[in-house]
C-alpha cells in the first residue's frame, strides 16, 4: 500500500469525520475497464446506498461499444453516486472518492476529482501493458504526480485472487469478483451491510452455488480489509446519516423502469390494454424489455422489423381501440416521424417516448443531449401539433408517463414524451406512489351513429376532440386516414375552405390541451432572474438556484414539464423577471421556443459535451447577472476550477 | 375467414357513396367489382371487415368498400394491419397495395408481415408502373420499360412478386388479373387460408403502361398463355382446337419443369404433374416460369397454413399471465424497498 500526503490539499476525504461531523453528502465514481463490471458494482453501492435511508442520484457513463479493447482509454465504464443526509439533485460535480481499476480509469477520470480527493487504485492492473494503453509514460501511481490527491494504491486483484482461493477457481475467473471485492471495502468505508448484497449474489448465481460463494467470500474480503487498512491509517470509515423524507415505502427506480410502470398505470387509468411497438434502439431499449415482462398487464409488446413499422403498428393497435405506445431515441424518432404526421391527421391517440441521446445522425449513443426538442415540437411535415412533455427525472417520468396516456386518451393525439439518456440509466430513491391517488381518465368508444341517421368520425367535442370508434362496431364503418378529411364526415376534401378549417381545429385542439399552471419550483414569482429548465437538468440548476439564493442573490428556478402547449401563465410569469436564463443540453432550443411565443429575451446557457451540467457551471452562470452583491463584489462568484472539465461556454 | 357468423349482403351493400376516382378504364374497377362480389358470397360482416391500405392508386380502394377503412402511409400498410391484427384478432383484414407500396418503399414490411404470418389477405395490385406519381418505373417495371423516370428505357431487373412472397416465408400465395372471371374464385381460397394469404393481381394501368399484360390476360388465346392451377388437378393448358393440349411435366434433366404434349387426352402417360398446393419447390417454380416458353401460371401456387403470429402472440401473453395477479400497486412495490415511518427516518 502506498499513501501519498498532498501538501496542496487543506482537506482531506473523510478528515471532517476525524473531526466528528460527517459530510451531507459524498461523490464516489468506479471506474474500470467496461469488463470490469463496474455499473453492476455501482447499482450494488446504490442499492445498499437507498437501504441505508440516504437520499441519492446516480449518473452510469459508459462507452457505446459492448466490449471495447481490454485496458484502452475508450473503453472504460464509470458509474458515479452522489448521496448523502440531505435532498440530492445531481450526480454530483466532482468525485470526492475515486475507484480506479485500470491506468485507463484513472486517466480518464482524474481531471473529475476534487483536490485532497480519495484515489482507491488497483495496482494489479497497473503493469507495463497497461500504462502502455492508457498512454502513460511513467507509473502515475508512483511517480509523485497525484500528490494533489490521497492516494490508497494496493494490489486488489492480487487480495482477490487470494481471497477466493478456496473455490479453486482459474486465475481468469477469480479475478472477475474484483469488483466485489472493491464493493466490499466501499459498504465499509461508508458503514453499510453486506447481507443484502450477501442475498442478491445468492439469488444471481442461483444456479452457480460456488460463483456465489466465491463473490461473497471476495466482498468480505474487501470489507475486511477497510478495518484493517484503518489501522493503517489513512483510510476513514464514514457514515452519512439518513436524509428526512416522507413517511412511505421506498425503492430505487432507473427512468427506464418508471416510464414502463407510468405507462402501465397509464394504460389502466385509461381502462385500455396497452399495446407497444418497440425496435432495438440505445438507451430507449430498456423500456421494451421491462413492458415485455408485462404481459399480465394486458400490455402487448410487438419487437417491429424497424422503427417505423413500431410506430405503425401502434396506429394501428390504436386504430383497433388499444392504446399504443411506441418508444425510441432520436434517429429512431426521425424515423418515425411520417407516422406521427398520420396519427395527428387520423386524430388517434399514441404515446411516443422519445429517450434522447447526442445528435446528429448516430451521434453519441450512451451520451445524454436534451437536442430533439425542435424535432419533438416543430420537427414533422405539414402544420402537425402535438403535445409534449418533458420528464425531470427518474421518478418524475412516472408521473409524466401517466400524463402523457391521459392527453392522448383525452384528446385523441399522439403526444411525445421527453426524456434523456441520462434519466433512463440513471436511479434514484423513489416514494412508490398508490395508484388510488391518480385520477381515472377512462377511453370512451362511440357505440351509435352522433348524428341522427349519420355517422360523423370527425365531428368534435367541447375539446375539439373526435369520437373513437373501433373497427367491428355494427353501424359504424367509416374510412380514416392521411388524406386531408372533409370536417364531420371525414370523406377525402382538398377543397381550400375545407383545409383551411381542419388545419384551424387541429391546432385548436391541442394549444386548448388542459396544462396546469407553470409554478416556481425554487424562489419567488418575480425578481432579477429566472433560470428556467426542462427536462433533466432539474437537479443541477435546482442546486445551483438553491446556493446562489443562500449567497444572497435574487434568482428563481422554473422547471416546465409541458413543453407543448406550454402552461397558459408561463408568458407573464417570465416577464415578472428581469432576465432569464435557460440552461440547456443542446444550442438552445428551449430557449427559442420562448423567444417566440413570449417575445422574453430569454439568454442561453448550453454545452453539448455529452455530460449533464454540473452545479458549478450554473452557478457560475447565475453569478454574472449579480455584480454588486456584498460578498461578490467584481461580479462573479469565484469559479471552482477543481470542476468537471466543461468545453460548453455562455452563449452572449 | 375470421367472421364466425356468416352475414347475408347483396354487392351494393358493399358499396360507398363515394365517387369512385380511378380513371375510366383501370383495372382497378374489376377488382373492386370482384371483391364486392367475393364479399357476399363468403358471408363476411361489412362491420367486422377492414380494408388497409397505403398508397399510390390502389390503396384508395378503401374508400369504395362499405367496411372500416384505414388509408395509411406509403408501403406502411401492412405494419398498421398487423398492429390492428394483434389488437383485435377477430377482424377480417384485407390489405391494398401495389407494387411500388407494396414491393418498393414497403418491401420490408411485406415481407415481416408474410414471414410472422399475420392473417389476412394481401391483394397486391401489379401494374408494373407508378400511376400516382404520373408514371414512373416500378420495381416490377420490365427491363427496358420507357418512362418520364427512365426516357431510355429502365435498366434495373424487376422483382417477382409471387417469388418474393414466397422467400418471405408466406404460406398462401396466389395469382390473378383484375379481369379474370376466376378472381373471385382466388379470393375465395385466400380467405379461407388462415393466416397472411398473398395475392399478386396483374392490373391494367391503362394511362401509364396501358395493356403490359395483354401477352397472357388477353382473351384471344388466353388457353394458350394461361395456366390456371387447380389443387388435385393436373397442370394443364392450351386445347385441341389451338396448338393442342401440354402440360407441366419434371424435367428428367434435373430439378425443374418442362412443357410436354398430351396425346389423346392422357396426361398421366405423358408424366403432366398433379397440382399440390402444399408443395413449395413445385411453388417456387411455378412463381419463377419464365413467361414465353411457358404460360402465365395463376390461380393458387401455394397453400399450406401454419400457425398465425396473432395466435402465437395471444397464447404468450395467456401463458405470461397465467397465476399472475395483475395488481399495479404489487407491481409498482416490487423489488428491493424500503420504509420511512413518522418523522425520524429509519433506514431499514
Ligand atoms: S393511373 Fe393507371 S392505375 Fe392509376 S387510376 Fe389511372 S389507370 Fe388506374
Amino acid at each position: 500500500m502506498a499513501s501519498q500526503a498532498a501538501e496542496a490539499a487543506p482537506e482531506k476525504f473523510g478528515q471532517d469525520m476525524s473531526q466528528g461531523s460527517a459530510p451531507d453528502a459524498v461523490t464516489v465514481r468506479f471506474a474500470g475497464d467496461s469488463g470490469d463490471g463496474m455499473q453492476l458494482t455501482g447499482g450494488q453501492f446504490t442499492l445498499s446506498t437507498a437501504l441505508a435511508g440516504n437520499d441519492l442520484a446516480t449518473f452510469p457513463d459508459f462507452p457505446a461499444e459492448i466490449r471495447a479493447p481490454q485496458g484502452t482509454l475508450f473503453g472504460v465504464s464509470a458509474f458515479q453516486i452522489n448521496f448523502g443526509s440531505r435532498r440530492i439533485n445531481t450526480a454530483g460535480d466532482a468525485p470526492d472518492v475515486l475507484v480506479a481499476m485500470n491506468p485507463a480509469a484513472l486517466k480518464v477520470n482524474l481531471e473529475a476529482l476534487k483536490p485532497g480527493g480519495l484515489i482507491i487504485a488497483d495496482t494489479g492492473e497497473f503493469t507495463k501493458r497497461n500504462l502502455d494503453k492508457a498512454k502513460y509514460d511513467r507509473n502515475p501511481l508512483e511517480d509523485g504526480s497525484l500528490a494533489k490527491w490521497d492516494l490508497l494504491a494496493f494490489d486488489i486483484s492480487e487480495l482477490t485472487v487470494e481471497a477466493v482461493k478456496p473455490f479453486g477457481l482459474g486465475r481468469k475467473d477469480a479475478l472477475r469478483s474484483k469488483n466485489m471485492w472493491t464493493l466490499g471495502l466501499a459498504l465499509w468505508m461508508f458503514d453499510r451491510p453486506r447481507e443484502p448484497i450477501h442475498q442478491w449474489l445468492r439469488e444471481k448465481f442461483r444456479s452457480k452455488p460456488d460463483i456465489a460463494d466465491a463473490n461473497i467470500a471476495a466482498l468480505d474480503a474487501g470489507h475486511a480489509y477497510g478495518e484493517t487498512a484503518e489501522l493503517a491509517g489513512p483510510l476513514q470509515q464514514l457514515h452519512i446519516p439518513p436524509v428526512e423524507s416522507a413517511p412511505g415505502l421506498y425503492k430505487t427506480v432507473t427512468g427506464a423502469e418508471s416510464i414502463s410502470l407510468g405507462l402501465v398505470a397509464g394504460a389502466q387509468l385509461a381502462e385500455l390494454p396497452m399495446f407497444f411497438g418497440g425496435y432495438p434502439i440505445t438507451p430507449a431499449s430498456a423500456i421494451l424489455h421491462h413492458l415485455s415482462r408485462l404481459k399480465e398487464f394486458g400490455v402487448t409488446t410487438f419487437q417491429a422489423e424497424d422503427e417505423i413499422a413500431a410506430i405503425c403498428a401502434a396506429i394501428g393497435a390504436s386504430y383497433a381501440g388499444q392504446l399504443g405506445v411506441t418508444s425510441s431515441s432520436g434517429p429512431g424518432i426521425a424515423l418515425k416521424t411520417e407516422a406521427m404526421g398520420l396519427a395527428i391527421m387520423t386524430e388517434l391517440p399514441l404515446v411516443i417516448v422519445n429517450s434522447q441521446r447526442g445528435g446528429p445522425s448516430t451521434g453519441l449513443p450512451t451520451k445524454t443531449e436534451q437536442s430533439d426538442l425542435y424535432q419533438a415540437v416543430y420537427g414533422r411535415n405539414g402544420d402537425a401539433p402535438m403535445p409534449v412533455i418533458a420528464a425531470r427525472s427518474p421518478s418524475d417520468a412516472f408521473e409524466c408517463a401517466i400524463e402523457a396516456c391521459r392527453i392522448a386518451v383525452q384528446y385523441m393525439t399522439p403526444v411525445m414524451l421527453l426524456t434523456d439518456g441520462y434519466i433512463a440509466n440513471a436511479a434514484e430513491p423513489w416514494k412508490v406512489p398508490d395508484p388510488a391517488d391518480f385520477a381515472p381518465f377512462p377511453a370512451k368508444f362511440l357505440e351509435q351513429k352522433n348524428a341522427g341517421d349519420n355517422l360523423l368520425p370527425y365531428a368534435r367535442d367541447e375539446n375539439g376532440k373526435r369520437p373513437w370508434i373501433k373497427p367491428g362496431t355494427p353501424g359504424l364503418m367509416h374510412r380514416i386516414g392521411g388524406i386531408e378529411k372533409a370536417q364531420g364526415t371525414g370523406h377525402i376534401d382538398y377543397s381550400p375552405a375545407n383545409h383551411q378549417a381542419m388545419t384551424d381545429a387541429r391546432a385548436a385542439k391541442i394549444s386548448g390541451v388542459a396544462v396546469p399552471d407553470q409554478d416556481v419550483a425554487l424562489g419567488s414569482t418575480s425578481g432579477k432572474l429566472a433560470v428556467v429548465g426542462w427536462g433533466s437538468t432539474y437537479g443541477p440548476i435546482h442546486q445551483a438556484v438553491g446556493r446562489a439564493r443562500r449567497r444572497g442573490m435574487d434568482v428563481s428556478h422554473i422547471h416546465v414539464r409541458h413543453i407543448w402547449p406550454l402552461p397558459a401563465n408561463l408568458g407573464e410569469l417570465l416577464r415578472a423577471y428581469d432576465n432569464v436564463l435557460v440552461p440547456e443540453m443542446n444550442t438552445g432550443q428551449f430557449k427559442t421556443v420562448l423567444r417566440d411565443q413570449y417575445l422574453v429575451d430569454a439568454r442561453p446557457l448550453t454545452k453539448t459535451s455529452g455530460q449533464p451540467f454540473s452545479i458549478a457551471e450554473l452557478e457560475e452562470a447565475i453569478g454574472t447577472y449579480f455584480d454588486g452583491i456584498a460578498g461578490n463584489e467584481g461580479g462573479e462568484v469565484p469559479v471552482n476550477d477543481t470542476q468537471l472539465p466543461s468545453p460548453e461556454a455562455m452563449n452572449p | 375467414m375470421n367472421a364466425p357468423v356468416k352475414i347475408e349482403t347483396s354487392l351494393k351493400d358493399w358499396e360507398t357513396d363515394q365517387e369512385v376516382r380511378w380513371c375510366p378504364g383501370c383495372g382497378d374497377y374489376a377488382i373492386l367489382k370482384a371483391v364486392q362480389r367475393t364479399l357476399p358470397q363468403i358471408g363476411a360482416d361489412p362491420a367486422n371487415t377492414v380494408f388497409i391500405s397505403g398508397i399510390g392508386c390502389s390503396s384508395r380502394f378503401p374508400y369504395y368498400m362499405e367496411t372500416y377503412g384505414f388509408h395509411t402511409i406509403h408501403g406502411r400498410a401492412p405494419a398498421v394491419a398487423t398492429g390492428v391484427k394483434l389488437a383485435n384478432p377477430d377482424l377480417d383484414i384485407w390489405l391494398v397495395t401495389g407494387d411500388g407500396d407494396g414491393l418498393s418503399i414497403g418491401g420490408n414490411h411485406m415481407m415481416h408481415v408474410l414471414r410472422r404470418n399475420v392473417d389476412m389477405q394481401i391483394m397486391l395490385f401489379n401494374n408494373e408502373i407508378y400511376g400516382l406519381t404520373k408514371g414512373q418505373a416500378s420495381p416490377t417495371s420490365r427491363e427496358g420499360t420507357r418512362s418520364p423516370s427512365s426516357p431510355l428505357g429502365s435498366v434495373d431487373h424487376p422483382a417477382n412478386p409471387c417469388a418474393f412472397a414466397l422467400g418471405s416465408g408466406a404460406r398462401f400465395v396466389a395469382r390473378g388479373f383484375d379481369v379474370s372471371k376466376k378472381l373471385p374464385e382466388v379470393l375465395i381460397a385466400a380467405h379461407a387460408h388462415k393466416g397472411a394469404a398473398f395475392i399478386e393481381i396483374f392490373q391494367n394501368c391503362i394511362v401509364y403502361n396501358k395493356d403490359v399484360f395483354d401477352d397472357f390476360a388477353a382473351p384471344k388465346g388466353a388457353e394458350e398463355r394461361q395456366l390456371w392451377l387447380e389443387n388435385g388437378e393436373p397442370m394443364l393448358f392450351g386445347s385441341e382446337k389451338t396448338g393442342g393440349v401440354r402440360g407441366l411435366a419434371l424435367d428428367p434433366a434435373g430439378p425443374g419443369l418442362n412443357v410436354v404434349t398430351v396425346e389423346a387426352g392422357d396426361w398421366q402417360a405423358a408424366g403432366v404433374l398433379v397440382h399440390d398446393v402444399t408443395n413449395r419447390a413445385i411453388a417456387h417454380m411455378l412463381a419463377e416460369l419464365p413467361f414465353g416458353p411457358f404460360p402465365m401460371a395463376l390461380g393458387v401456387l401455394y397453400d399450406d397454413p401454419r400457425p398465425t403470429f396473432e395466435a402465437a402472440v395471444a397464447e404468450e401473453r395467456r401463458r405470461a399471465s397465467e397465476g399472475k395477479v395483475a395488481s399495479l400497486a404489487k407491481l409498482l412495490a416490487k423489488g428491493q424497498t424500503w420504509t420511512v415511518d413518522g418523522t425520524a427516518p429509519d433506514p431499514i
